[in-house]
């Protein structure tokens, strides 16, 4: 039996405390756009001064207690919306778009908690804030404040919930959750990510409980037939990862 | 039965049992029933549990130390509860052949809550048995005639006045154990457990005896040894391998094989250790550590169970460290001592699970179930509140946040008693019931990969083996080599849920080490008698040779520890420093320490870069200079190894663990909160699934005193990260620290220098792997 060399693993271990933990995020040029993919998940257009996150799955936890009977911790609608503010004190932004899925079911506005409400409340306060349609929730703005839209033009971009098969430069689409895997030397990581060719891009989900689809799987391959490049959230920062490198599930 | 003219109905009940005749049992309870603790528990939740226990006259529950120590005895405790309320009066009888404190077990049969009365001592009382003939209890009783000790009296009133215990019967005699150390003559390597350089050894001992059972730690093990069996077995004799991860018909196979006589030899792990006995085995090997002196005790038992001839057993020491622990082990079975575990605090999940369990049993009043659930002995020290916390966490999900009202899962009707909600509710109760969670696993399928085209095979072609964990089976990609079911197996992919593997070429060595599988720790008895012989050199005569010039030389170079002593070592090699440390205190433990420390001696600024763990100690890694930084400042090491590491730090680290999340998950499933994953149910999208590191994440940090995360933080501290032990070694080591700065590494220490590379455990954070994997595009991009 052969370990591994103690170099090798030393490699890892060094370049692993080493690593810069604030490291400046990836930009990106998408039809014209410069786009920040932050380690948050969501899509920071400075020009704009908008702020894209996709797929917060509100209320998943109250739709699994409604539907299985599984108590899951009632806490994710505000866990999620933490996360949101906390991206939003960093960028300040004008104009917040929610890509779509933005509760995980018609319903969920209803059963949101006034705590949760308030804090929706005060993250519109002074701000543009648009729902864009989702499969999961086709019409939702009612009582919860912003505009709905079911796609969305900025520049030279197209905001829309579920990516259009074929080419489509210049859209930015949510709906599949993304999520990469790396594994090397007998470990694995699994992360959710930002997919782009260049053209177009597919974001991560947002939510506290959205769960992530391999990129590897068939579902993207109509989306990005000539090859793509995967940005994984990690812990500090967005690691840019090759599709050579990402494992199937 | 039949043979001595008793007419009795003995009848079986298990996840095996068909439904008929579960039904039929129900109307019809046999005379002898004989069932695990699981179908114990939905027993008793049954809507006819009553009438069907009114009868109930004894329990007995064999091999009783190994279940008290587990979620599985405390399971068992709150049934023996509640049979003890169906049917006053009830005898519970209890056997063990290795316990080291029989009044736990004695405590644990009884109800120790004065609102049970207990039956006449002697006449129909509870007993617990102990000492089955092994070398348990080897003194002086004539074999035939057990000799009975009795208790002292139980106080009826309970509370401070004592203990209620079982009466003891202890069954002395039986010859004693013929035990050897294997010694092939060879020098030993300084790590390693896989013993390789013993085989032709072990190969002999089975071509000169009748049936002999190869006992390994793990399954990798149990793969290894047997392989190298195989390549040394020119006689071709019957040689079988037997491990929890095998497809179950290959298991039943080789268990009826070995039932009818006809195998020479089975490899297997701890899946062997109770409750087979099999007349016909003449010889008992263990390979590796013995870890335990009550382990080691009921593996030999394994052999020639009549108790007038002695079992007869090897120890096969894997490396020269563990010539020690054997030999620490052959003393503790000369003097009969044992070492299992202490009496465990009943867990909050397996009691949220008993109550829902209750509740659809029949509508309950919380006073009265309380009175019944502490006359359990593990949960004997519950408070009101605390239970008070689980009924409201079966009933909601005990949130804070009161979310969930409207879908209750049992509710508190105006009489007070509390009632499951519909069939729905206790339909998920039995499904999900039981204290063994398993890890996910995926079946692992021999494809033919397809000639012309590489690196494609035929789907489904081939037989399954076996089942190995999903955890490891995300860390393979196609291409990797590994040792599953006795052959090297060749990665190629996963297709619908299963992994496809192909048989590599003759000669492959497998690339991926080790995957998942039991991994014992050391025992602190054993760890006490290890540090014993190594302390006093007149011990050392009994040693083999080699481990006796091996302590000299570490004598020589460095120190050698007292008996209550932690040796620490520093010292420069290849650029860089190191530490080692001798605790002695098992790998878990070690491994928690490891993460501890380094990330104090991060915050100290001597950039850890890593460390590695085994049984015995530790090396960290670094790149400044510790002996410098010691001699500048001697206080430094008395705090780098302080007590309070188990506060801030530990809960910091803890939190993010991914142990602590995996030990989380188990304590869900008992709960309730997330279902079960049964085999044959169709694996839904990952999409859909929410993961429970997830559902972890959002708990601890909006409520953090929740009943899973106590749940989840009392078996941290017994289970995979053994961090009471640890504590309890901190203890022990205050003041008593002995450091030596060397120019270079002891012999001590290259033993545990050799762990490195083999395992990684520092940076549980993913960040460095993703940092790597980003590299190799960049690379690509500049090449």
């Amino acid at each position: 039996m052969t370990p591994p060399s103690p170099t090798d693993e030393d490699t890892i271990l060094a370049l692993g405390l080493r690593l810069e933990k604030t490291q400046k995020s990836p930009g990106l040029q998408l039809s014209g756009e410069t786009l920040t993919l932050d380690r948050c998940g969501g899509l920071w257009l400075a020009d704009h001064r908008t702020l894209i996150v996709s797929d917060l799955h509100l209320e998943k936890g109250s739709a699994y207690a409604a539907r299985t009977g599984q108590f899951l911790p009632p806490y994710d609608t505000r866990e999620t919306l933490a996360c949101l503010h906390e991206a939003v004190a960093r960028f300040d932004p004008a104009c917040i778009v929610a890509l779509g899925d933005s509760f995980h079911d018609s319903r969920g506005p209803e059963r949101m908690e006034p705590g949760d409400r308030a804090m929706v409340a005060a993250l519109q306060q002074g701000r543009d804030w648009v729902w864009i349609a989702g499969n999961h929730d086709a019409a939702v703005s009612e009582g919860v404040g912003g505009r709905y839209a079911e796609v969305m033009t900025l520049g030279g971009l197209t905001l829309r919930h579920e990516p259009t098969p074929g080419a489509a430069p210049g859209e930015i689409a949510g709906h599949l959750h993304p999520c990469g895997k790396v594994a090397m030397r007998g470990r694995a990581v699994r992360r959710r990510c930002f997919v782009t060719d260049g053209t177009r891009l597919v974001m991560p989900a947002f939510g506290a409980y959205a769960g992530g689809l391999n990129v590897r799987d068939a579902a993207f391959e109509p989306l990005f037939s000539a090859g793509f490049t995967a940005h994984l959230l990690g812990d500090g920062r967005v690691f840019s990862i090759g599709r050579s490198m990402l494992a199937k599930d | 039965m039949e043979g001595i003219g008793l007419s009795l109905r003995i009848e079986t009940r298990t996840g095996d049992t068909p439904s008929h005749k579960r039904t039929r049992q129900i109307e019809r309870p046999p005379d002898i029933l004989l069932t695990t603790p699981e179908q114990l528990a939905l027993l008793i939740a049954h809507r006819e549990a009553t009438e069907f226990f009114s009868g109930l006259r004894c329990v007995v529950l064999d091999e009783l130390h190994a279940l008290v120590t587990s979620k599985r005895g405390d399971l068992l405790s709150l049934a023996l509860a509640r049979l003890h309320r169906l049917s006053p009066g009830l005898t519970a009888i209890g056997l063990s052949a290795t316990v080291r404190e029989p009044d736990e077990l004695r405590k644990y049969l009884v109800p120790q809550n004065a609102a049970f009365p207990l039956p006449p001592a002697g006449e129909g009382g509870q007993g617990s048995k102990s000492g089955e003939g092994s070398a348990a209890s080897g003194n002086v009783a004539p074999l035939s005639r057990p000799s009975l000790t009795r208790g002292p009296p139980s106080p009826a009133g309970g509370g401070g006045e004592g203990p209620r215990m079982a009466d003891l019967v202890v069954v002395a005699g039986g010859a004693a154990p013929d035990l050897h150390l294997l010694d092939t003559g060879k020098t030993l390597p300084l790590a390693g457990h896989t013993a390789w350089h013993s085989m032709p050894a072990i190969y002999d001992l089975i071509r000169a005896h009748r049936t002999v059972l190869v006992f390994v730690n793990t399954r990798l093990q149990a793969e290894y040894t047997f392989q190298e069996l195989w390549r040394l077995n020119d006689d071709v004799l019957p040689i079988a391998l037997h491990h929890g991860s095998l497809d179950a018909t290959q298991r039943r196979r080789v268990e009826a094989a070995m039932a009818a006589g006809s195998l020479r030899a089975i490899v297997c792990t701890a899946t062997l250790d109770l409750g087979i006995d099999w007349g016909d085995v003449d010889l008992v090997v263990n390979v590796g550590a013995p870890k335990g002196a009550s382990r080691i005790m009921q593996r030999i038992g394994r052999a020639n169970h009549r108790m007038d001839e002695p079992s007869k057993a090897y120890l096969v020491p894997g490396n020269r460290f563990e010539i020690l622990e054997c030999q620490a082990a052959l003393d503790a079975v000369e003097e009969a001592a044992q070492d299992t575990p202490d009496a465990r605090l009943g867990a909050p999940d397996v009691l949220a699970q008993h109550v829902l369990g209750m509740a659809c049993a029949d509508a309950f009043d919380p006073v009265a179930l309380y009175d019944e659930v502490i006359s359990a002995a593990p949960y004997a020290t519950l408070s009101w509140e605390d239970f008070e916390a689980v009924v409201d966490y079966v009933a909601t999900g005990g949130y804070a946040l009161r979310a969930y009202e409207r879908f209750a899962k049992i509710l508190r009707g105006p009489d007070g008693l509390w009632r499951v909600r519909d069939a729905r509710v206790a339909q998920q109760y039995r499904m999900n019931i039981g204290t063994i969670v398993e890890a996910a696993k995926v079946k692992v399928r021999l494809a033919r990969a397809m000639r012309g085209k590489p690196n494609t095979v035929l789907p489904k072609t081939g037989r399954v083996l076996g089942e190995i964990e999903e955890d490891f089976a995300d860390t393979l990609t196609p291409g990797d080599t590994f040792l599953f079911a006795g052959e090297v197996l060749r990665f190629e992919g996963l297709a619908e849920d299963e992994a496809m593997a192909t048989r590599a070429g003759p000669g492959t060595d497998p690339a991926i080490p080790s995957y998942a599988g039991s991994k014992f720790p050391l025992s602190t008895y054993l760890a006490a008698r290890v540090r014993a012989i190594i302390a006093d050199p007149f011990e050392w005569d009994r040693l083999p040779r080699q481990v006796a010039d091996y302590l000299l030389l570490q004598r020589s170079r460095s120190l050698l520890p007292g008996e209550r002593d932690l040796l620490v070592e520093t010292f420069p090699r290849a650029g860089r420093h190191y530490l080692t440390a001798f605790p002695f205190e098992g790998r878990l433990a070690h491994q928690t320490l490891g993460m501890l420390l380094t990330r104090r001696l991060e915050r100290a600024g001597l950039r850890p870069l890593g460390f590695a763990a085994n049984d015995y100690g530790i090396a960290i890694f670094m790149t400044r200079d510790l002996s410098e930084r010691i001699a500048r400042d001697p206080a430094f090491l008395e705090d780098l190894f302080a007590q309070d590491m188990l506060g801030d730090d530990l809960d910091a680290w803890l939190d993010e663990s991914s142990m602590m999340k995996r030990t989380f998950r188990q304590c869900a499933v008992i709960a309730g909160l997330i279902e079960r994953r049964h085999p044959g149910m169709k694996k839904t999208g990952r999409q859909v699934t929410i993961s429970t590191d997830l559902i972890y994440d959002v708990l601890r940090k909006h409520q953090p005193d929740h009943l899973l995360m106590r749940a989840a933080r009392q078996d941290a501290a017994t289970g995979l990260l053994d961090v009471r032990r640890l504590g309890m070694m901190l203890e022990r080591i205050q003041g008593r620290i002995t450091h030596k700065a060397l120019d270079r590494v002891s012999p001590l220490s290259v033993s545990v220098m050799l762990e490195i590379g083999r395992e990684r455990v520092y940076g549980e954070g993913a960040d460095e792997i993703l940092a790597e994997a980003e590299a190799q595009l960049l690379e690509e991009a500049l090449g």
